[in-house]
């Protein structure tokens, strides 16, 4: 149980938070043909861009209603009719998700009602789906925005039928899952004959595959008639705590009945999550994952020499360090330091001592004395200046390759995280020297001394 | 806001742009940057220009001063490089709440920086305005000064909030508040008859370490580069220099033209991006400082060692004349580059087959023009359909551009090489040249080509695998 703490400072150095507008647009990223756009000015939609093309090495397409001073002043509703209009136009994409931003919240619009205006001024856009989220800079992180827009993706889209679309479930991943997560997650759920839609679905769109044609749109992820038919399903699996809300909302909407995990990672999480898809689908755990769990087991029996007693330093949004941070205290290592971006009922869970909604800068004045630091790519400086190795989780990764395809969930997934983490104490062991174990200087018990002399 | 208002229309009325003194008055007033257009718009905004023109400089604190979104998704993503203090590394932001977007952040601005000031202590802090806190209301100016009397340190506000304009003009902007609050207010504690300013030069993976030691040779010093790898004591008393480079084409020229009507230092504008313009710039670089008093014989030995510095490019060139004759080139690149990278591949037998013109004056048009012919194609505005069309078409070999568009080529299949400021490589110089004909050399000739460009076999219909042919081996 952690003690929840916010930095007190006035200055953010180094931060580990990344804006809400950009976790709703990656959401969208997830969704099939699609083009989502940040309502602000110009700037706010190309450090998105260059953030995620850094991270997955992929062509991004994100747009933006290009605001100014004096139409933020005026009202946004003519940039986001000609936003609209140009990528109608231009991408003829299936569906636009719209985030707002700090710029656009500051003035408060009535963004809806400008909708429906627009799509009665414009009727070739009638009928394009089009949801936006409100996700101002100034409040919540990037996994709220993520959160957010996928609930408004069910509030807009998800249909309510009454038939049941047999073996259908719903897969509601956090936005710390990668494309390899969600391919493990998803080859799980069809073992047990049963067919997953995902949303979004980033390991169709950002998983680095290279398309037949170019695409100025989204190359892959879940269509808009897979979210039409989601109300369709037997259940709903939310991952992370994040995924909550967007799967409460769909219970209500349509009545599918939803069970959250709150991690994929580790042991016990996967133990649980496959009884419930076997309850789920009435057939018994296949042998593989028998002998996954075996092999999970061997590689815990195998690190634990490594791991046990390690100090580390993690600092992720609320799930990500939820899920890597619980893995490695239940391997034995000690969290002495966890830095988050946002509230979270997984916080006070946290197996350590204090939770700090806050920075890189916290993170690195806790850290010192660590044998491991945990943190997006951002924790390279700190890694240099402390001289404590950094395993890159989350994003954004832009000095190494295959982030989209980092595997953490499922007994295999954690198997080699758990050896990704015991190999970097193996490199890093402090070997003894002729100087390792030195005597006292001086004994101060009077016994050994009358023995000495 | 009148503040930056005011200075916008100044900058726009720059009489040293020539492009944009042959505007009327009215035209002129609108600014020389395109109008945005919703949903197809591309690129950074004034503050992100702002930030690529003033963080290179090394050892101040940079605090942006607004919602988390202006740092924290883009601090240390630029390639400028240091070779001393790491500060400029450091993101700072007040990352503010909705408290301060009701209330105003004036207060928390005030106390970051003293914060700041506490635990980093640097010779300077840099303030920049963002959107949001300018809407608010948030007068960084009043806030800057008020921290410079308590804290007895320089801090300069930079006024370029994103929604004033584009990446360019957010240049600009820096560069006044430059005028402003820094050059001219320290003193060199020496100063020689051969000290320049290089100005619009950031240092992207280490440029200027290239150019560095041509002119450590002639006894040139750079009193300071504006901005990369600048300590804030060079940047402050950059006025002493006796003659000064401008580099990034117009990106600094109101800088530059400001430094020659307040303190007469003369300048040229030029480029390191090529080997005869490297030479130039070297050329007329000496030229200015003889005219301005330095020794004539600069003049002889700089043409002494442009002429070894050539033969030896040239000759470290030759193996690859070869391999590179004939092989095409489409470069999408922003202004100046266009030109003075157009030429320089062309001494190697490079074709261009297309070049971007977007950010190119008509000047550079021209020159571009003359080295690539009349039937050049020069692209206003390339969509990436468009690029990639071309590059899965063949209609070039290889694309140089800037990361935003590395994908198209690469889903095309074909060889890319970054040239913007992301990238990993420096090519300035002799020396950069030589990089940049190495790395294209390497890009197109990489095995993996022939590789990724087969289709399964599965799906070929041509060539039925036989399992006979496979075990004895004669596919």
């Amino acid at each position: 149980m952690a003690i929840v703490t916010t930095s007190k400072k006035f200055c953010s150095v180094n931060p580990l938070k990344m804006s809400q507008p950009i976790g709703g647009a990656l959401a969208f990223l997830g969704i099939a043909n699609c083009m989502p756009v940040l309502h602000g000015s110009q700037g706010c939609t190309a450090f998105g861009l260059v953030l995620f093309v850094r991270h997955f090495r992929e062509a991004i397409p994100l747009q933006t209603t290009a605001m100014n001073e004096v139409t933020t002043i005026m009202g946004g509703r003519d940039n986001i009719e000609q936003a609209l209009l140009n990528i109608y136009k231009r991408a003829k994409p299936e569906i636009v998700g719209l985030c707002t931003t700090g710029l656009t919240e500051t003035k408060g619009e009535d963004i809806h009602g400008d909708l429906k205006l627009i799509r009665e001024r414009n009727p070739e856009l009638a009928e394009l789906p089009i949801v936006f989220v409100d996700t101002p800079d100034f409040k919540d992180a990037f996994q709220d925005g993520w959160a957010k827009a996928v609930t408004r993706i069910v509030e807009e889209l998800v249909e309510k039928t009454e038939e049941t679309i047999p073996g259908q479930v719903n897969l509601l991943p956090g936005s710390h899952l990668t494309s390899a997560d969600l391919e493990e997650i998803v080859e799980t759920i069809e073992a047990f004959g049963l067919t997953p839609i995902v949303l979004p679905d980033l390991s169709g769109s950002l998983d680095g595959h290279i398309p037949e044609q170019f695409s100025p749109t989204t190359i892959g992820g879940t269509t808009v008639e897979q979210i039409h038919s989601m109300g369709g399903s037997l259940a709903t699996i939310a991952v992370g705590q994040q995924m909550e809300s967007a799967a409460l909302e769909l219970e209500m909407r349509t009545g599918v009945p939803y069970t959250l995990f709150d991690r994929l990672t580790g042991l016990d999480a996967n133990d649980r999550f496959l009884m419930f898809l076997s309850g789920l689908s009435g057939k018994p755990v296949p042998l593989k994952y028998r002998r996954q769990r075996s092999q999970l087991a061997d590689a815990m029996l195998d690190a634990h020499f490594y791991t046990g007693g390690k100090k580390i330093a993690i600092g992720a949004e609320p799930d990500l360090m939820w899920s890597v941070g619980t893995l490695l205290a239940d391997m034995g290592c000690e969290i002495t330091a966890a830095i988050t971006t946002t509230h979270s009922p997984q916080l006070e869970k946290m197996p350590c001592e204090e939770v700090v909604i806050g920075d890189l800068e916290d993170l690195e004045m806790r850290a010192k004395g660590c044998d491991l630091l945990l943190t997006h790519a951002h924790g390279r400086q700190a890694s240099e200046r402390l001289g404590i190795p950094l395993l890159r989780i989350g994003i954004p990764c832009f000095d190494r390759l295959g982030a989209a395809h980092k595997l953490t969930v499922g007994y295999r997934g954690t198997r080699d995280f758990i050896f990704e983490v015991a190999n970097l104490f193996l490199e890093h062991t402090h070997e003894g020297t002729p100087d390792s174990w030195p005597l006292p200087e001086k004994y101060d018990d009077p016994v050994t001394q009358t023995t000495a002399a | 806001m009148a503040g930056v208002n005011t200075k916008v229309q100044e900058v726009f009325n720059e009489p040293g742009c020539d492009k944009n003194q042959a505007k009327g008055a009215k035209e002129r007033k609108k600014g020389c940057t395109k109008q945005l257009t919703p949903g197809a718009a591309a690129g950074g905004c004034a503050f992100d220009g702002a930030k690529i023109a003033l963080q290179p400089i090394t050892d101040v604190a940079h605090i942006v001063h607004g919602p988390i979104a202006c740092e924290g998704n883009s601090w240390d993503n630029r390639g400028a490089k240091s070779s001393g203090s790491m500060l400029y590394r450091t993101g700072f932001t007040t990352d503010i709440n909705e408290t301060d977007v009701v209330y105003g952040g004036e207060k928390r601005l005030y106390k970051a920086i003293r914060e700041v000031i506490e635990k980093y202590d640097p010779p300077a802090v840099f303030v920049y305005q963002t959107c949001v806190t300018g809407l608010i209301g948030d007068e960084i100016e009043a806030v800057c000064k008020a921290a410079k009397e308590k804290f007895g340190k320089p801090i300069i506000p930079v006024n370029a909030p994103g929604f004033v304009g584009s990446k360019n003009l957010g240049n600009k902007l820096a560069g006044e508040a430059l005028l402003d609050y820094v050059i001219g207010t320290e003193e060199p504690e020496t100063t020689t008859p051969c000290d320049i300013n290089i100005i619009g030069e950031y240092n992207l993976a280490g440029e200027m370490w290239q150019i560095k030691p041509l002119l450590d040779h002639l006894g040139i010093r750079v009193l300071a580069c504006i901005s990369g790898d600048a300590r804030y004591h060079e940047v402050a008393s950059s006025h002493r220099a006796r003659a000064a480079m401008m580099v990034c084409s117009k990106a600094m020229i109101n800088v530059t033209r400001k430094m020659e009507e307040r303190y007469g230092i003369p300048f040229f504008e030029g480029s390191f991006y090529g080997i005869s313009d490297t030479s130039d710039a070297l050329r007329q670089i000496a030229r200015l400082l003889v005219q301005r008093g330095a020794p004539e014989d600069l003049l002889s030995r700089t043409e002494i060692l442009i002429h070894r510095e050539e033969t030896r490019a040239w000759e470290r060139l030759s193996k690859y004349r070869k391999r590179l004759a004939g092989k095409r080139v489409l470069l999408i690149t922003g202004g100046v580059k266009s030109w003075s990278v157009v030429s320089a591949l062309q001494e190697v037998g490079i074709e261009i087959v297309g070049t971007s013109i977007k950010k190119s004056t008509a000047e550079d048009k021209q020159r571009v023009k003359e080295l690539m012919g009349e039937e050049a194609h020069m692209f206003e505005d390339l969509a990436p359909r468009e690029m990639y069309k071309m590059l899965k078409e063949s209609q070039a070999d290889i694309m140089l551009s800037g990361g935003r568009s590395q994908f198209v080529a690469l889903k095309a299949k074909m060889p890319w090489l970054d040239i913007n400021q992301e990238r990993h490589h420096a090519y300035a110089g002799y020396e950069g040249m030589v990089t940049l004909v190495e790395e294209i050399d390497k890009a197109l000739y990489n095995p993996i080509w022939k590789q990724v460009r087969k289709t399964a076999p599965w799906e070929s219909e041509a060539h039925p695998l036989s399992l006979e042919a496979m075990r004895t081996g004669r596919e």
